[in-house]
């Protein structure tokens, strides 16, 4: 196959084979859904801040959900529950999976492409769709999906429940199908090449760990995805063709009694949260590798720990599907059964653990070059303990019984989850960019965005912490109806303004990003001096990615200070 | 770590790839994921059947002859397969040809199904087994339906001379698809007679 042929602009940018295009195509999805829940969030935070303060000039923007410049309560619960799909499915695992994994999975592991490239362009032309009703939800009649990104029957369920359960919740389940298919197809195209493309002497032990977190997230997308199917589709059924999966007898709207029987709520909630927790996962995953990859670089030093980090990886995705009764312990689930759960629960701690030791053995005593993406991956390991620590808490049911659904979750999964997995996200692009587009972003305004973001992402959601223990609900539109949570209302203001502190950080990295395209200085083809097998390839590869030969791996990609050389690495493909 | 084997030129990585093992891993991990998929359908089939509102549900005669046509149209299809490897290409369209019949066949008979479940009064959402057939029957006849465009795909590339019995692996890829959904059949025949 010929791999240096000249293309039609449809064929290089639209409809493309290429890995890297395609990956840079999920970048661009995914960031602009990303800035539209961003912005989700800071209206959010607007009404939290202020609650039910007038905005006027929002009218003009949102006419139904800010009539008269005050947002709605049904606004207010579309608001966030599609910040949460949005970012949980097309930010959060569109950037660093579909988006990362693309790009770094061939030039990492030295092939020419995927394994199945028209899988993989396929694959990003379903989640387009995809995408694409997400956000048209909002403009249907009643609004976008109203029953949080869990989908809870029988809010979800009952077409007629509250206005966002119409065609809102419709499209909120046909666009997640899409993201479903695609998803899955990701999954099999890395697992595929990363098992059969590697390239001559790139044993699986000698893969760096960004493409290890890869291949487990392929995965568990692929055998954790069609659960999530299988509950949307019967979850359709109950809504438009009167069957009673999740729906049980005795539920009234208004004065109608709904015909629905003996289905139960609960079923829905084992299937979405079996994949919901692995979900989890497949966004930390790859976080973690792009961490110990560019902490390894930036600490010019051997990766501690690397076969115990493999390990980790694997428990951390078994574990991941024996552990989802946790989000479920108030449920009404069998207290028995939740007590297993907790002991799941509790065991990702251990492998989890090894992965912060071994980077915090990596960093000790190194002589750390503090650049954006050393930063950003600095982050991440303190996201990573700060949000694992409240874990244990929630992961315990006697104490998750009282901070179940209060803010405390909230903060929680906005540190583990959410802040790791952007960290993670920002720290990759600071340190791939320059093999992304052949040009260096700006280290000045990287450190810029690096210490508002890294500062208003904890004074937005360490308070969250307290709120939650206080006793402020999760998903509540205005915590003054209840006098004992008027009192926490500088705290609320506190952190409405962190919040817009935190999106405006963000602009500098979007002005970083799209000016350095055209602007940026020429990057050399191995700015960092790394030893990954990814830094073989030109300045900016063409399709195909090598231009003569694939160069073999000699050794792992961790190469660093070693003894009896003159330089301080030693690049896999060197002899 | 690093062992220097200079004098041999690195083989293009590209060369080395056998293409045969990259799609069948692709395609069973593909079956994998369908797998999850009715593992879901199954445990929620589980739970759901615990339910007090559960009744028993009398499958109608024609998912058996549904059961003997998919179990023939294997049959076939192993046929088409190896008259294909012997290079015999046009035994191997036959072949193909009486599958993609029997697999339309079974749709049929599927279909027959929901009709006598129709004519005796019951629906989707009588209750909570005839939801489960549906869904099953229906879920599974889809996955049928794309077993069927793979056998007229490759029907019409053998009639235009496009398959290589020494170079193409589709017919044998097609074949282990087609088992799967017919073995997955039997499965959730089993799982719609035996449980509940």
């Amino acid at each position: 196959m010929d791999h240096h042929h000249e293309q039609s602009f449809v064929s290089k940018y639209i409809f493309s084979f290429d890995h890297k295009m395609i990956g840079k195509q999920y970048f661009t999805l995914a960031m602009t859904m990303g800035f539209i829940g961003g912005i989700l969030a800071v209206l959010i935070r607007l009404q939290l801040g202020f609650p039910s303060r007038p905005w006027p000039f929002l009218e003009n923007l949102f006419p139904t959900g800010m009539a008269s410049g005050i947002m709605t309560p049904e606004f207010y619960v579309s608001l966030f529950t599609m910040h949460g799909t949005i970012m949980v499915f097309f930010l959060l695992s569109l950037l660093p999976v579909s988006g990362f994994g693309n790009f770094l999975i061939p030039l990492q592991i030295g092939a020419r492409d995927m394994a199945f490239p028209f899988l993989n362009m396929l694959s990003f032309w379903t989640v387009v769709p995809g995408a694409i009703i997400v956000i048209i939800s909002f403009f249907v009649e009643g609004g976008a999906a109203a029953s949080g990104w869990t989908a809870y029957p029988p809010l979800s369920g009952i077409r007629s429940a509250i206005p966002g359960s119409g065609a809102g919740q419709t499209l909120w389940l046909v666009g997640m199908m899409f993201f479903v298919a695609s998803f899955t197809m990701g999954g099999l195209n890395f697992v595929v090449t990363i098992l059969n493309l590697r390239t001559k002497g790139l044993r699986l032990m000698r893969m760096p760990l960004t493409t290890w977190a890869q291949f487990v997230v392929g995965i568990l997308g692929l055998l954790s995805f069609p659960a999530l199917a299988a509950g949307a589709l019967l979850l359709m059924f109950d809504r438009s063709l009167g069957t009673s999966f999740f729906l049980p007898a005795g539920i009234f709207i208004g004065d109608t009694l709904m015909p629905h029987e003996g289905g139960s709520p609960l079923l829905w909630q084992h299937l979405f949260w079996f994949l919901g927790h692995p979900e989890v996962y497949i966004i930390m995953l790859p976080a973690m590798g792009f961490t110990s990859d560019i902490l390894a670089t930036f600490c010019r030093r051997p990766i501690f720990g690397y076969r115990s980090m493999v390990y980790a990886i694997m428990a951390i995705g078994t574990l991941s599907f024996l552990v989802w009764g946790h989000h479920m312990f108030v449920s009404g689930m069998s207290p028995f059964l939740g007590s297993l759960f907790v002991v799941t629960t509790l065991a990702i701690a251990i492998p989890s653990a090894v992965k912060a030791f071994n980077w915090l053995f990596t960093i000790v005593k190194a002589r750390i070059q503090f650049t954006s993406a050393s930063l950003f991956a600095l982050g991440v390991v303190s996201l990573f303990v700060t949000g694992g620590l409240t874990g244990i808490f929630l992961g315990t049911n006697a104490v998750d019984i009282q901070l179940h659904d209060t803010y405390f979750v909230v903060g929680h999964f906005h540190f583990i989850m959410a802040g790791a997995g952007l960290f993670g996200a920002f720290a990759a692009v600071y340190y791939w960019y320059p093999k992304m587009f052949g040009r260096m972003l700006s280290e000045r305004l990287g450190k810029i965005h690096f210490w508002i973001t890294f500062v208003a992402y904890y004074a937005v959601f360490f308070p969250m912490h307290y709120l939650g223990h206080s006793g402020m609900m999760r998903r509540i539109y205005d915590p003054n109806v209840y006098e004992y949570l008027a009192p926490l209302q500088p705290v609320n203001l506190f952190i409405t303004i962190a919040a817009f502190v935190l999106f405006i950080g963000q602009l500098f990295f979007l002005w970083n990003y799209f000016v350095s395209m055209r602007r940026g200085a020429p990057a050399e083809a191995n700015p960092w001096k790394s030893a990954g097998f990814e830094w073989s390839t030109p300045p900016k590869p063409g399709h195909g990615n090598w231009e003569g030969e694939i160069p073999e791996a000699h050794r792992w990609p961790y190469e660093y200070a070693a003894p009896g050389r003159k330089r301080d690495y030693t690049p896999q493909w060197e002899a | 770590m690093s062992t220097a084997t200079a004098s041999a030129p690195a083989a293009a990585a590209s060369s080395r790839v056998d293409r045969r093992l990259v799609n069948r891993l692709g395609l069973f991990l593909g079956l994998g994921g369908i797998t999850m998929l009715f593992a879901a359908f199954t445990s929620a089939y589980i739970v759901r059947s615990g339910g007090e509102d559960w009744t028993p549900l009398e499958l109608p005669g024609a998912v058996w002859v549904s059961t003997i046509l998919i179990v023939l149209s294997s049959g076939t299809l192993e046929m088409a397969r190896r008259r294909f490897t012997g290079g015999a290409l046009g035994a191997f369209r036959s072949w193909c040809a009486v599958t993609a019949a029997l697999g339309v066949g079974f749709l049929l008979s599927q279909l027959n199904a929901w009709e006598a479940l129709n004519e005796a009064g019951v629906y989707l959402q009588s209750h909570p087994k005839s939801s489960f057939f549906f869904v099953l029957t229906g879920v599974h006849g889809a996955h049928m339906i794309g077993g069927v465009i793979a056998l007229l795909v490759l029907f019409a590339a053998a009639a235009l001379g496009r398959l290589r019995p020494e170079r193409s692996d589709a017919p044998a890829l097609t074949a282990i698809y087609w088992h799967f959904t017919g073995g997955l059949w039997i499965y959730l025949l089993a799982v719609l007679s035996l449980l509940g």
